[in-house]
């Protein structure tokens, strides 16, 4: 399937600011399953962008603006990609499928989500496939797909909590309730083609991976209740959001600062 | 140096000066407020020590009245009051601290002493007679102690320069502000009543600023207004007048500027300011109004903080 | 069981190093012990030298308390030390060095992975990346205790950011001011230098891209750290900037800090802050004391941090018990100093045995420092002994256990007069780009209570001055 994508984040500030730095993972990189045909990642500030390559093998662009009264970050280009049953091969593993157990502030399981786990993977216990597939269909099940009640600092336990979040909540609770029964999980942004034809979108998508032993690694898109499909352009990926979000910055001065995202993912 | 050290050297400095400012204001209240009523006419000098001390809207939110309990409470102790003397002692403390690699270890022990002396001080025995008077004289003592110890161990350098520049802004501030407060009773050609009156809010303006002696030294004359404001303003030998604040604010600037090969905002207003207070004459500024002069003062002394703290101290 | 002794043996007679303080303490009058001591503690408080201890309301800026008897060593005995000091860190530099980078260790089976993939202070961010001259502690705290005439044991490593070396000089400097007499008659090496040998460590870091005479800086998390004393005192005796994550900030990979002449470049950053907070675009994001950037700098290889980040993973207390074996891989080397035997709880044999023997045992947290969530079975009461129970059957990978070792007793002055009270050393190990130092001394941490084995500050310990001489 070929996705072609625009993904434009502007930032606008009240008084302009003394420094912003900002971290973007907004370059994907191929795997079996994908292949980047044109991609370029823009800033509209005359700033110095170093490439460079985090822990988990994303692509980085780092950049520091000082002064302005806005800020413009573009990632474009066009991904092609084929359907592989949700199994994700050929990326670039930098650790073992162990780490992915790690806990993190974001992604620690609570004993709700502890026992959530345990009592929905029960009858599926010693086929860890089908047992995600059952976690899979909890998650999305029990969960409600509300952007309202959280934000980018949400814990699993929080979201799962209120039963409530978006796709980044519902990927935090998938991952912890699969490592708390042992399965090493990991968050992945990226960006998703609608079924639907609807091309203008709010935000990137999450999803999640999880490690089957013999099978590697598959993908689980809790918001979505479906294993990964070509639909899927896989950009970025690490233990939790915070790893692998698409843009994290920092600012000094320029008071009030208005975010505007403007993404079109379609064919 | 880093930029938050001389913030917090500036900052130390403001503080105890701004504490002997305000142990100086309460000294000289406690001895007008002394005075029998026909001496001390109508005027209540508690009140006026707050509004001296810049404070006189806060003051208010916490007590009713301005006597000599709430005024001595709220300037020396109170620690909703930011700029009590108390709080002027833990926020010099505090801004050495921070910078402690940057003082000596005289300074050190003067600063963290006066602190460790104030912190568990009792207030209630010392809110008025011979306590109180016993308590102000040890604030002043505390405040030459840090400036001689500053003035006899530091280097000449930036870290000595830009502690001075706080204390003679600050210092300006005061004696602009005690000038400000008690204007009124210099102006020759307001009809008061009561010839003593004047003479002792004249010399309680003098003795505010520890100018008694300089000013017999200084004019061989008794107490005339317009000498007391000469004195204050433009003498440049008295080292609290406007003129002489200016003098330092000046050379440490200029120094500044030299060592970094670099001048700015702060550089030019001061300059100004100082040519001003130079060329003018005492009785131009009466002619003009004293109210108006001192206001565009204390305005431009604001300006010249925070082009300081601009150009240096962020 | 008695413990050894440092100053008497057991048949009375005084062991060489003490003689002439033995001899001192003989002749002098009981009231000149009395009058030094609150001398002692006027300097202390003069100076400024205080800590916080955590969990007390009124944290703020207390003192360590200090005793006035020096505890001493031979020459001799440190030269031995040393050499086992040298070793360790050698040893801890190694294993990082693998850790971040081929994992050879993990590969042979020696240690096993998820005790490095599941610990906290592993951080996957410095996983392929290099480090300047491929040192990662540069500045290394180990706590040694003695047991007999001839062996030590390592207690702990620390290898992020150990503290307490402003005490060990402090201490140096009060001693000299209260016992010049006993200054007189006794050779005592010298510590003063140790922000010399530090400074000489520091500058010999430096990434290659900066100038021949690199910048440093100590960066604190602030003063109402319980060790910014410390930071200061040593920046001060640095003659360098003690600088706050604010005083920071990154352009293009490079870090400068604001100065009054406008961005100055630095090149080495001594940082006495924690991982997670050092920049809140890679680690924690509500961080306010670090500074954005300064990880990819860091990567960009711009600037050296002492010391590296992730150097926590080598110093937990499941690790330690693997030191010995790590040494050996590394190093092809037999251990000079011995490791505590360690029951890893997580092992499932090893667990069973703890809680038959828990009375005997000290049980510690795998990732817990400063003596807090500590079991000293010996002297638990028979509640505590259960709730640890109960901690160890609920989360046995979280402790580990170590029999109850009989710490060496120094002479101390305390309530009672002078009397043994055990003691441990925490030597400080400076490792540059051109060699390894170790400044003869360190600190001598010592449980004030009667018979207690807790040396820690913030559990009622205090310290000693500690003389290295020759007899």
């Amino acid at each position: 399937m070929r996705i072609s994508i625009r993904h434009e984040t502007r930032y606008q500030y009240s008084a302009s600011p003394t420094r912003v730095t900002q971290i973007l993972r907004l370059t994907p990189r191929d795997h079996d399953g994908q292949y980047i045909t044109s991609w370029r990642v823009e800033v509209d500030r005359p700033v110095r962008l170093s490439q460079s390559e985090d822990a988990f093998g994303n692509i980085t662009h780092t950049f520091t603006a000082e002064g302005g009264e806005s800020l413009t970050m573009l990632a474009e280009g066009e991904v092609q990609t084929h359907d592989a049953n949700g199994m994700v091969t050929g990326t670039s593993e930098k650790f073992a499928p162990e780490l992915y157990l790690r806990e993190t502030p974001l992604t620690k399981a609570d004993s709700a989500i502890t026992s959530f786990a345990k009592e929905i993977t029960e009858e599926a216990r010693g086929d860890r496939l089908n047992q995600l597939h059952v976690l899979l269909a909890g998650v999305h099940r029990g969960m409600i797909f509300d952007a309202r009640p959280t934000d980018t600092t949400t814990t699993a336990a929080e979201a799962f909590a209120m039963r409530r979040g978006v796709c980044q909540d519902l990927s935090h609770v998938f991952i912890a309730a699969a490592r708390s029964i042992g399965i090493p999980a990991r968050y992945v942004s990226g960006y998703f083609r609608r079924i639907d034809g609807v091309v203008d979108q709010e935000a990137g998508h999450a999803w999640v991976e999880a490690y089957v032993t013999g099978l590697g690694w598959v993908g689980f898109d809790p918001a979505n209740g479906i294993s990964v499909t070509d639909a899927h352009a896989r950009v970025a990926m690490a233990l939790d959001y915070l790893g692998a979000a698409p843009i994290r910055g920092t600012r000094y001065g320029g008071g009030e600062e208005v975010l505007n995202v403007f993404l079109k993912v379609q064919a | 140096m880093l930029s938050r050290t001389a913030d917090n050297l500036y900052w130390m400095s403001r503080y105890v000066e701004r504490a002997e400012s305000l142990a100086r204001i309460l000294e000289a209240t406690q001895r007008l407020s002394a005075l029998p009523v026909d001496y001390g006419g109508s005027t209540n000098e508690w009140e006026s020590a707050v509004a001296t001390a810049g404070c006189t809207a806060s003051f208010y939110t916490v007590h009713e009245e301005a006597t000599q309990e709430t005024v001595i409470d709220y300037l020396v102790f109170s620690d909703q009051n930011p700029s009590s003397i108390r709080n002027c002692f833990r926020l010099a403390r505090s801004n050495g601290r921070a910078v402690r690699t940057a003082l000596t270890g005289e300074m050190w022990d003067a600063l963290n002493g006066a602190w460790l002396e104030l912190k568990d001080l009792d207030s209630r025995g010392i809110l008025k007679g011979e306590e109180l008077g016993r308590f102000l004289g040890w604030v002043k003592s505390m405040s030459l102690r840090v400036d001689g110890s500053a003035y006899r161990t530091m280097l000449r350098n930036d870290i000595y320069w830009f502690s001075r520049l706080g204390v003679f802004l600050e210092r300006a501030d005061n004696t602009a502000r005690i000038l400000d407060v008690k204007y009124h009773v210099l102006l020759p050609e307001i009809e008061r009543v009561g010839g003593g009156l004047d003479y002792y809010q004249w010399s309680a303006v003098l003795r505010a600023v520890s100018a008694m002696t300089s000013y017999h030294w200084v004019y061989r004359d008794s107490l005339k207004p317009w000498l007391v404001a000469d004195l204050l303003i433009l003498n440049a030998q008295m080292p609290r007048s406007l003129a002489a604040c200016y003098g330092n604010v000046g050379l440490y600037l200029d120094n500044l500027a030299r060592a970094y090969g670099m001048q700015g905002p702060s550089q030019k207003l001061a300059r100004s300011m100082r040519a001003k207070l130079g060329n003018a004459k005492i009785d131009d500024i009466f002619q003009s109004g004293l109210h108006e002069f001192i206001v565009d003062f204390i305005g431009t002394n604001n300006r010249l903080g925070a082009a300081i703290s601009e150009q240096y101290l962020t | 069981m008695a413990a050894f002794d440092e100053m008497t043996n057991a048949d009375g007679s005084i062991r060489p190093a003490y003689a002439p303080l033995a001899e001192w303490l003989r002749t002098a009058p009981p009231d000149l012990l009395t009058y030094r001591r609150q001398e002692a503690e006027l300097l202390f408080r003069r100076i400024g030298v205080t800590f916080a201890v955590y969990g007390e309301k009124e944290a703020q800026e207390r003192i360590i308390p200090f005793d006035i008897i020096p505890r001493i060593m031979t020459t001799k005995e440190w030269r031995g030390l040393t050499q086992g000091l040298e070793q360790r860190v050698k040893a801890l530099n190694a294993f990082l060095k693998d850790i971040y980078g081929r994992q050879e260790i993990l590969k042979a089976g020696i240690v096993p992975p998820d005790l490095i993939y599941l610990n906290p202070a592993f951080r996957p961010e410095m996983a392929g990346k290099s480090v300047p001259h491929d040192l990662y502690v540069q500045i290394a705290g180990i706590d040694v205790v003695r047991v007999d005439a001839d062996t030590f044991y390592v207690l702990e490593d620390n290898a992020r950011t150990p503290s307490g070396v402003s005490y060990m000089m402090e201490n140096r400097e009060v001693m000299i001011r209260l016992f010049p007499e006993l200054f007189g008659q006794n050779r005592v090496a010298p510590v003063e230098n140790y922000t010399d040998e530090l400074l000489a460590t520091l500058t010999s870091i430096a990434p290659n891209s900066a100038s021949s005479d690199p910048t440093v800086v100590l960066m604190t998390p602030g003063q109402f750290n319980s060790a910014y004393y410390e930071h200061s005192f040593l920046a001060d005796k640095l003659g360098i900037e003690l600088v706050e994550g604010s005083d920071l900030f990154v352009k293009d990979e490079v870090v400068y800090m604001r100065t009054t002449k406008g961005p100055q470049r630095v090149d080495v950053i001594y940082r006495r802050i924690d991982d997670e907070f050092l920049d809140p675009l890679v680690f924690r994001p509500d961080s306010t004391i670090g500074v954005p950037g300064l990880m990819s700098a860091y990567h960009a290889g711009n600037v050296t941090l002492a010391n590296a980040v992730g150097t926590g993973v080598a110093d937990d207390k499941a690790i330690y018990s693997y030191m010995p074996d790590i040494l050996r891989f590394y190093l092809g080397e037999e251990p000079i100093l011995k490791n505590v035997p360690t029951w890893r709880c997580r092992e499932p044999e090893a667990l069973s045995y703890v809680l038959d023997h828990l009375p005997e045992l000290v049980v510690k947290e795998v990732h817990g420092s400063g003596g807090y969530g500590m079991l000293v079975g010996p002297h638990a009461s028979k509640q505590e002994l259960e709730t640890f129970r109960k901690k160890l059957q609920q989360d046995p990978e979280g402790f580990i256990a170590q029999p109850t070792l009989a710490l060496s007793t120094c002479p101390t002055f305390v309530e009672s007069g002078i009397a043994p009270r055990h003691v441990d050393l925490r030597p400080f190990v400076l490792c540059g780009a051109d060699g390894v130092r170790i400044i003869p001394g360190g600190l001598t941490r010592v449980a004030l209570k009667d018979g207690s084995l807790v040396v820690n500050s913030s559990q009622g310990g205090g310290t000693k001055d500690t003389w290295v001489m020759d007899v």
